[in-house]
């Protein structure tokens, strides 16, 4: 077995536990482990984050500034019921994230999916941020689905997406500006449904709210995401 | 990249998502086109594949413009990725472990799609990516001449005037160059040799510091062409040039392309640890061309292949400065561990350090592990007030070794980055854990090759604290032991 980012191999630790039980295999190495950090402790109540990383001038009660300025805008009020992400976005987050996404190493995804929420997805329709027919040739592979391949989940594609410049090289403002990016591609799929976006970001929440809106316009109930990193 | 083939029995790329198209690993193998030498081939082309197999992706020209090289004779497209009776083989790297290679439903042939992961870091290669190269004529080399004044010592000569003979044979030779040897002055008279003959060189290490810092030298050497880095981030992918100084990653783009390959610090990771690079140095070098190792560790294997003569190689026992090497020195120092876990450190280094830092003598100490940096650095930091510490990921890295420099930093604690390539003129040296497997034999030479650099001061303490003494330690202080002896005999070294 060799760990899923790093590639080195991965040595069975020999013990009395290891001889008797039966061992869950890893995935990654110590070292990769490591330098991944749990989100924990309080967080904002829609979006995750976490409140140890931020100054309390950008909390309000139990939101983080983004997600109030969200909600203080009827536009958006609303539109987004939920969040759940496992990671901080740190520098080594990013860095497998850029090899997952922009070398196109697809089977990171399997390490992320080794993390995703089963429960949540319960009773929940699970859809995939989709990509636009342009960049998916471009990379070869949806990573949102690639991640959801991996929990062998069934899913549905719900939305689809226009082309545009991509997300990460635009700013806030832009994406916020940036309303008619999804579409939706299933109609019946989303009526009176509970909706669980995957993607493998959060950012400034603009991609998701934007799926979201999408959804909920189309009929979905409540729509909740899941990202790998925050 | 899919493809049709033409009633002709020519290939036709389409860049789309076609199902019904073939992926290039599914057609038989290709015969390449007779060349049409009438055709006005493109020069730029020309030199972004030269010697190369790059990805479509890899190259900023259209697929147009290839194809018509390709009817012409001047370009083919090769599978990526290769089944030999059902194993995948990576036609870049030569990964042939299958555990290295993953498979997923890819989004432009539409099925199931092998690619290599062993080297996904230089773009994904895949089942259905071509790789493309020039089958056309090459280009001219300019003759070029060595512009440099130095002067080299007698050890230097003698390894120098070897490899010249080597680059004239086309033949391998390993230089066996102790820290401090000043082995790139002794590769310029042979690098000369091949470009004066038209040949093309590369310099591969494995590491980016080093081609950082080998690029300016050479181009001074060298200055009427130009002289090429390559590492990860260089941008530099496309150009071509008679003389490369390359990171050993980025040689696995190359294919029969280079006259004389200097391979630097082979007993490095990752070659040593790697087989696929050495797959990467077979199919970068033509299959008549030179290959110079350099070490100034070779391991037991390496060692005895010279010992055997199984190789050619030659010895540089001494220093520029024709100083001795300095031995290093074992101080036992008991559970070390124990005591830094309860916030001290051994009264033997504390002793040892005092007497130095009092001198205003600056001192490098090496520990095992990155997570007993802080702790030694709180101690030491009662000591003295320039005290600190640096490791590979540190992003202070450059700035506090450039302190040092300046001499701002009078004790600076580091695990084994620092072990190569780094230099500073007048230091003591120390190891505190000498006994932990991270110093290998290799790693505590080369950290004992830190003391004594320049020629103003050839002189410095090397002491290994030690909680029981390894085999490597030994073996480490009898090759010094070894090389100054030989030195001695050979009347490489000054008569004091």
């Amino acid at each position: 077995m060799h760990c899923t980012f790093c590639l080195t191999s991965l040595r069975p630790v020999l013990n009395w536990t290891s001889l008797f039980a039966e061992q869950k295999s890893e995935l990654l190495c110590e070292e990769c482990k490591s330098k991944l950090e749990f989100i924990t402790g309080s967080r904002c109540s829609i979006c995750s984050r976490p409140f140890s990383r931020i100054d309390s001038e950008y909390i309000r009660g139990s939101l983080c500034l983004d997600c109030y300025k969200w909600e203080q805008d009827p536009q958006w009020k609303g539109v987004l019921d939920g969040n759940t992400s496992i990671f901080v976005y740190n520098d080594f987050l990013k860095e497998i994230i850029a090899l997952f996404k922009y070398r196109g190493d697809h089977k990171v995804a399997g390490a992320f999916a080794a993390y995703f929420p089963k429960k949540t997805a319960r009773g929940r329709v699970v859809s995939p941020i989709p990509l636009s027919e342009e960049r998916l040739y471009e990379r070869g592979f949806n990573q949102s689905e690639a991640i959801l391949a991996y929990t062998h989940l069934g899913y549905k594609q719900l939305l689809s997406r226009v082309h545009g410049d991509k997300q990460s090289k635009i700013s806030r403002q832009e994406r916020l500006e940036n309303t008619a990016v999804f579409s939706a591609a299933n109609i019946e799929g989303c009526h009176a449904q509970h909706v669980l976006l995957v993607d493998d970001i959060y950012t400034t929440g603009a991609t998701v709210r934007q799926a979201a809106k999408v959804l909920k316009n189309a009929g979905a109930n409540t729509v909740i995401s899941f990202t790998v990193a925050r | 990249m899919l493809f049709s083939i033409s009633p002709q029995n020519e290939l036709i790329p389409v860049l789309a998502p076609r199902p019904d198209l073939m992926r290039i690993t599914d057609l038989p193998l290709q015969t390449p086109h007779p060349l049409d030498t009438n055709f006005c081939y493109s020069k730029n082309l020309q030199a972004t594949l030269e010697g190369k197999k790059l990805l479509f992706e890899e190259i900023s020209i259209s697929l147009e413009e290839i194809q018509e090289h390709y009817l012409k004779g001047y370009c083919a497209y090769h599978p990526g990725i290769r089944r030999n009776s059902n194993k995948l083989i990576c036609a870049r790297c030569g990964n042939k472990r299958q555990e290295l290679f993953a498979s997923y439903q890819c989004a432009r042939c539409k099925r199931a799609c092998a690619y290599c992961r062993n080297c996904v870091i230089m773009g994904r290669i895949s089942e259905c990516s071509p790789l493309i190269s020039w089958t056309g004529p090459a280009t001219v080399i300019t003759p070029c001449t060595l512009e440099w004044q130095g002067s080299l010592s007698p050890g230097q000569q003698h390894a120098s005037s070897k490899i010249v003979e080597a680059v004239e044979r086309n033949s391998e030779i390993l230089v066996w160059a102790v820290c401090g040897a000043g082995k790139t002055e002794v590769l310029f008279k042979g690098i000369e040799k091949a470009l004066s003959t038209q040949k093309r060189v590369c310099i591969a290490t494995p590491r980016t510091d080093v081609v950082l810092e080998l690029t300016p030298r050479l181009q001074r050497a060298f200055p009427t062409i130009n002289v090429i880095p390559l590492y990860g981030d260089s941008g530099n992918k496309l150009k071509h040039s008679s003389l490369f100084i390359s990171t050993t990653h980025q040689l696995y783009r190359f294919e029969q392309a280079f006259d004389l390959i200097i391979l630097d610090e082979m007993d490095a990771f990752p070659y040593s640890a790697d087989e696929t690079l050495q797959h990467a140095i077979n199919k970068a070098r033509k299959s008549k061309s030179t290959l110079v190792y350099l070490t100034a560790t070779p391991n037991k294997s390496w060692q005895r292949k010279c010992k055997h003569k199984k190789i050619a190689y030659v010895k540089i026992p001494a220093r520029y400065h024709r100083h001795p090497l300095p031995v290093p020195r074992f101080i036992w120092c008991g559970n070390w561990e124990k005591l830094l876990n309860q916030g001290k450190l051994p009264q033997r280094l504390l002793v040892w350090l005092k007497e130095r830092l009092s001198k205003g003598k600056q001192i490098l100490l090496f520990l095992p592990k990155i997570a007993q940096l802080e702790k030694a650095k709180t101690i030491l930091g009662q000591l003295d007030s320039k005290v600190e510490s640096v490791f590979a990921a540190d992003p202070h890295r450059i700035d506090k070794v450039k302190k040092m420099r300046n001499k701002e930093i009078n004790l600076l604690i580091t695990t084994t980055i620092l072990e190569r390539g780094v230099t500073f003129p007048n230091i003591d040296v120390a190891v505190l854990g000498a006994e932990n497997d991270v110093f290998t034999d290799s790693a505590l030479i080369q950290i004992a090759g830190r003391a004594g650099r320049s020629s103003e001061h050839p002189d410095g303490d090397v002491v290994f604290f030690h909680h029981g003494k390894t085999w490597s330690m030994v073996e480490a202080k009898n090759q010094i032991e070894n090389s100054n002896k030989e030195a001695a005999q050979t009347g490489m070294l000054l008569l004091r």
